[in-house]
């Protein structure tokens, strides 16, 4: 039986090709869509977890963003220097291994004649151990200059290069907001592929930061660091209950803050990519449905064209389930061939993309073989075949043997 | 092995009714050789379409082996076709990019009978017409005497009891149309298949035993051939 419907696709070799087209590029799209969406979600998750500590947690002001308002919170002055003395006290968050304060803003930086809007960032020395952030050359901040209000900075590579490519800086006065800062450290380069880094960043202790650059009293986040991982979840409901004890909160829901880890940013990342890819894959099944009534009118076609052989095979004893399989494996088997020829493709292409981004953006994009969406490919092929092949199938199986043998 | 009593068809087409058949009777024993006479319209195919389970009569009846066609299911009726029917039409009607081989062996792809035996049966039939040597070609690459024999291999491979042969040598050459008639008489003799032919010339039927001639629905004339012409001497 399945011979005998692959003689009849061989019978119209450049048709079926023809027709089948729709099926592949639908299926192409899909694969590297999944694929390329596969290799985005790993290359941001990678970064988070390079990045930031598994055991970081980040405090933000705003209750938890739950719809576009919500954004507006965040930005609140919710998170005060109590808040910060109640998280330090030892009997409150008893895993925390590490506070830090943080406060940003973009400022621009002058050196000579040469200026440079950077990201601005107030810190502690706790901060290299939270964040991976490693210093090329000089040294980071020190908990003495951040009690003492120092006037000291640390630049990102890509603010040296801006501002003094040829110039040694270490030692050197730049100003911020008008005011005199000593370098004393530069970062090394962490590549521009890079979401999130620190190579256009300025860092100074966040005392200085709110004092005299940002004039403000609060802090933007505060960053928790808990003694291990598996404390990181006891280490945020301590945190969740002393900030309520210390705004006066009791009914969870009006929280002025949110605690989120590791975990949920990733959590957050990897719903985010799945939207879109989703979005991606309804698009592309768009034209997996158009291939499908393609499918249809070259089976429709073709039940006309072999009137005389469905004729024949009904008087030699075929019966009308007999030309329905015939016919139905027949669409099953282009589609099928569509899907495989897509698969290919979309492999190939995704593999390509891989190349080229690995290479453009000097970062480590794996290439993933979707063996997940090269599954359902296949099936989504199959079963376009079997959806649109059904009606020429039935049309074929109804023909009467004596009206098929007459037809010319 | 078929009676037929009082048959009659009625074409309705458009609410037009057009009657095939006016009422035929007539029987054929297991073993005969019968021609179907008469010319254009005179309701030939039709009954051959009746007989071979193809199509259904309005009235009358039709027994075949005993049974009506209202007596199977449409699955049956496909069954008794495959099994108990062969069938050899004039425009050979063989599947063009398949070669001879696989065109024999179609009907045994509907047949139950099991794969392994399907090449020893398929190449059996082939032998029995002749064109072994032609076994791996496609029907483009026959000549039409070899066409039609290929189908008679198609139509004898599930060895049915009755071969119905609509104008068999109507597109051959006279020569070939003989060796056809040879290969019919012989599967007749030999093998006593019951051979149901149709056709309009005289010459062709007196290959049989008895002739049936049809006018506008009727039988005008049932008679047993006196000088029954042997095709065999034509050959070889």
């Amino acid at each position: 039986m399945f011979k005998s419907a692959v003689i009849g696709l061989k019978t119209h070799k450049s048709r079926s090709i023809l027709t089948i087209l729709g099926i592949v590029i639908g299926i192409t799209a899909i694969i590297l869509v999944m694929s390329l969406g596969e290799g985005m979600q790993n290359l941001i998750l990678s970064q988070i977890q390079g990045t930031v500590g598994s055991k970081v947690i980040e405090i933000a002001p705003g209750r938890e963003p739950k719809g576009p308002t919500d954004f507006l919170s965040m930005f609140s002055d919710s998170l005060k220097q109590r808040d910060f003395e109640a998280l330090m006290k030892k009997g409150n968050v008893p895993h925390a291994e590490r506070i830090m304060p943080l406060v940003f803003g973009s400022e621009s930086v002058a050196y000579g004649s040469e200026t440079y809007q950077a990201t601005l960032y107030g810190m502690t020395d706790a901060a290299t151990r939270m964040y991976n952030i490693n210093v090329g050359k000089g040294r980071f901040l020190t908990e003495e200059e951040i009690k003492s209000y120092a006037d000291v900075v640390v630049i990102g590579s890509k603010v040296k290069e801006e501002i003094s490519p040829n110039e040694e800086l270490i030692g050197q006065k730049i100003k911020i907001k008008g005011k005199n800062f000593r370098v004393i450290g530069i970062l090394e380069k962490k590549g521009q592929g890079m979401l999130i880094g620190f190579d256009e960043t300025i860092i100074v202790p966040y005392t200085t930061a709110q004092q005299y650059i940002l004039g403000i009293k609060y802090f933007n986040h505060i960053i928790v660091e808990a003694d291990s991982e598996e404390n990181v979840e006891k280490t945020v409901r301590d945190i969740e209950i002393t900030l309520r004890n210390s705004h006066n909160i009791t009914d969870p829901e009006k929280d002025d803050f949110n605690v989120s880890s590791q975990a949920d940013s990733i959590e957050t990342v990897s719903t985010i990519t799945n939207i879109i890819t989703l979005f991606l894959i309804a698009v592309a099944a768009v034209s997996l449905l158009v291939g499908g009534v393609g499918i249809m009118n070259i089976m429709l076609v073709s039940v006309m064209e072999r009137t005389r052989e469905i004729g024949l095979r009904k008087a030699v004893g075929a019966t009308e389930k007999n030309i329905l399989a015939q016919f139905l494996l027949e669409s099953i088997n282009l589609t099928i061939i569509g899907g495989i020829i897509g698969i290919i493709l979309g492999a190939s292409f995704s593999f390509i993309t891989s190349l080229i981004l690995s290479r453009v953006l000097a970062v480590s994009w794996a290439f993933v073989f979707p063996v997940q969406a090269a599954l359902l490919g296949l099936g989504v092929s199959a079963f376009v075949g079997l959806v649109f092949g059904l009606y020429p199938a039935r049309q074929a199986s109804k023909k009467s043997p004596i009206e098929a043998l007459r037809y010319e | 092995m078929i009676e037929v009593k009082n048959l009659r068809k009625v074409y309705c087409n458009e609410g037009v009714e057009t009657p095939a058949l006016r009422g035929v009777s007539f029987n054929i024993d297991g073993g005969e050789f019968l021609a179907i006479m008469g010319p254009s319209g005179s309701g030939k195919s039709t009954l051959l379409h009746i007989l071979g389970f193809l199509d259904k009569h309005t009235k009358g009846e039709y027994l075949f082996d005993g049974k009506t066609i209202d007596d199977y299911s449409k699955e049956e009726v496909a069954h008794v076709r495959n099994r108990k029917m062969g069938f050899v039409f004039q425009t050979f009607n063989l599947l063009p990019r398949a070669t001879v081989l696989e065109n024999v062996k179609l009907p045994l792809l509907y047949s139950g009978i099991k794969e392994s035996r399907w090449e020893n049966l398929a190449k059996k039939a082939i032998d029995a017409v002749g064109i072994s040597h032609r076994i791996n070609h496609q029907p483009s690459q026959l000549s039409g005497g070899e066409q039609q024999r290929a189908a008679i291999a198609r139509a004898l491979v599930n060895d049915p009891q009755v071969i119905f042969a609509d104008e068999p040598t109507g597109n051959l050459d006279s020569k070939s149309g003989q060796v056809i008639m040879e290969i019919l008489q012989k599967l007749n003799e030999e093998e006593e298949r019951t051979i149901i032919l149709i056709t309009h010339e005289t010459y062709t039927a007196e290959n049989a035993q008895r002739i049936i001639r049809l006018k506008d629905g009727e039988i005008e004339r049932d008679k047993i051939v006196d000088h029954r012409r042997k095709a065999d001497h034509y050959i070889k």
